[in-house]
């Protein structure tokens, strides 16, 4: 504590006695967010770095309510975040996750997220931008304004591109309008770099730059199954081999995206089961049946194909 | 004289966190927000201009208010008014209209009478403040 502070502290000394430390656990449990941690853990896998960071988030709005409440000085902090990362990564989710913890902790007062991308900003003609940047943060108004892919709002090879506009009248909005807004650019972690170099007032009034990591093997592996088990599906022991196979394959293959490629991946696996069951018609299913995805459903993919006429290999 | 009109019109007029306070709780009930503006006070003028588009979709009053300040800039000496409507089936209607803004002055009207036929009389009121041109008036 500074020693500015220390007149409000006396003050807050008087009024509220020293065991109001107590007060952090019912805090914690009256705004609900403790839950909502507990769920990101569980729901989310792995991101490490992200989870922490939310909840030095949560800490601290936390913190900031009980200063509040004994009388010390607050100042609502700034809360605009950039998220970045490859695709597939959970930005999207957590930004989702985001406004729900953030109205928990009744930082904004709604908890909805509006998703918007350069063409919801930007307008096609002469004074069509600024109508339709503010009609958006309108409705974000309240919430989190999630800007993805953020980049293309800044086009440095033209200068008489739109998105120019849109980023002055945001800066204005992020500045001065912090209690009825957040905003989360997303976005490539190269790209976005480049566009907050060129931005550098954008860069500054982002207080939270986040970086979402790839999943490792491992990880992946624990979201398609997460993924399946969400769905009422369930992985055969040799299927769950042939899952950690695949993962391997397609992770050196191009345009991999993360958690978006297991998803992907699982809905073709089902639609294999679904032509497998099919296919022996006459005989009666069971409910087991029906809800197992066989090695072979995934072994069918092209990942392996791939490999095997490469290399001449495996199964 | 001071204009009634709409919504809570015999009440004084209502703050901003009053306001807030009603535009929240038509954003809850599903209503879109409109604001209208016009210098021509008359009870029977329904037809006034639009300031922006009906704003829909909202989830907070904070986006109604920055309109509603955004009105107050350009229109000072307006009088601005706020709709709520509802779009659901059997509605479909303002639900919701009160004045926001009003000019610092306001003159009132005249009561003009019309000799008609048969030594009856046509009696109807006149705004002062429409003598002078649209746009020039309560300045």
């Amino acid at each position: 504590m500074t020693s500015a502070a220390d007149p409000a502290e006396a003050a807050a000394d008087k009024a509220v006695p020293k065991e109001a430390a107590l007060d952090l656990d019912a805090a914690l449990a009256d705004s609900g967010v403790e839950e909502l941690l507990g769920t990101l853990e569980t729901e989310l896998v792995g991101l490490t770095p992200v989870k922490t960071r939310i909840r030095e988030i949560a800490a601290l709005l936390l913190v900031e309510k009980l200063r509040g409440q004994v009388g010390l000085s607050t100042g609502p902090p700034s809360l605009h975040m950039s998220f970045t990362g490859n695709p597939g990564t959970g930005k999207t989710t957590v930004a989702m996750r985001m406004a729900e913890i953030l109205h928990g902790l009744g930082y904004i007062r709604k908890g909805h997220l509006v998703a918007v991308t350069r063409d919801d900003l930007v307008g096609q003609f002469i004074g069509h931008t600024a109508p339709r940047t503010k009609e958006v943060l309108k409705r974000a108004m309240g919430g989190v304004l999630f800007i993805d892919e953020a980049y293309f709002l800044s086009r440095p090879e033209n200068e008489r591109d739109y998105g120019q506009e849109v980023i002055e009248i945001l800066l204005q909005v992020m500045e001065n309008q912090r209690d009825d807004l957040v905003v989360i650019l997303a976005g490539y972690r190269d790209r976005m770099e480049r566009f907050f170099a060129g931005n550098p007032g954008m860069s500054s009034r982002i207080a939270h730059h986040i970086d979402f990591p790839d999943y490792a093997p491992d990880e992946l592996a624990a979201i398609a199954r997460l993924m399946l088990e969400r769905l009422q599906y369930q992985l055969s022991p040799e299927a769950d081999r042939a899952l950690v196979e695949y993962i391997e394959r397609r992770r050196k293959q191009p345009n991999f995206a993360n958690a978006r490629s297991m998803r992907n991946a699982l809905d073709r696996a089902r639609l294999r089961q679904a032509n497998r069951l099919f296919g022996r018609h006459g005989s009666k299913l069971t409910r087991d049946e029906l809800m197992t995805i066989d090695a072979a459903d995934i072994r069918a993919s092209r990942v392996f194909d791939a490999e095997t006429s490469a290399e001449g290999a495996s199964s | 004289m001071r204009i009634t009109q709409g919504t809570f019109s015999y009440l004084p007029d209502l703050s901003d966190d009053q306001i807030r306070s009603q535009i929240e709780y038509c954003l809850e009930q599903g209503w879109a927000i409109s604001l209208e503006y016009t210098d021509d006070p008359h009870p029977r003028n329904t037809y006034w201009d639009m300031f922006g588009q009906p704003m829909f979709d909202l989830h907070d009053a904070a986006g109604v208010m920055v309109e509603l300040a955004e009105a107050r800039r350009t229109f000072p000496d307006h009088y601005i008014k706020l709709n709520a409507f509802d779009s659901t089936l059997g509605f479909e209607t303002v639900r919701l209209s009160f004045i926001v803004n009003r000019p610092s002055q306001e003159p009132g009207f005249a009561l003009e009478r019309e000799e008609a036929a048969g030594r009856s009389v046509r009696y109807s009121i006149r705004a002062y403040a429409t003598d002078k041109p649209e746009g020039e008036r309560y300045r």
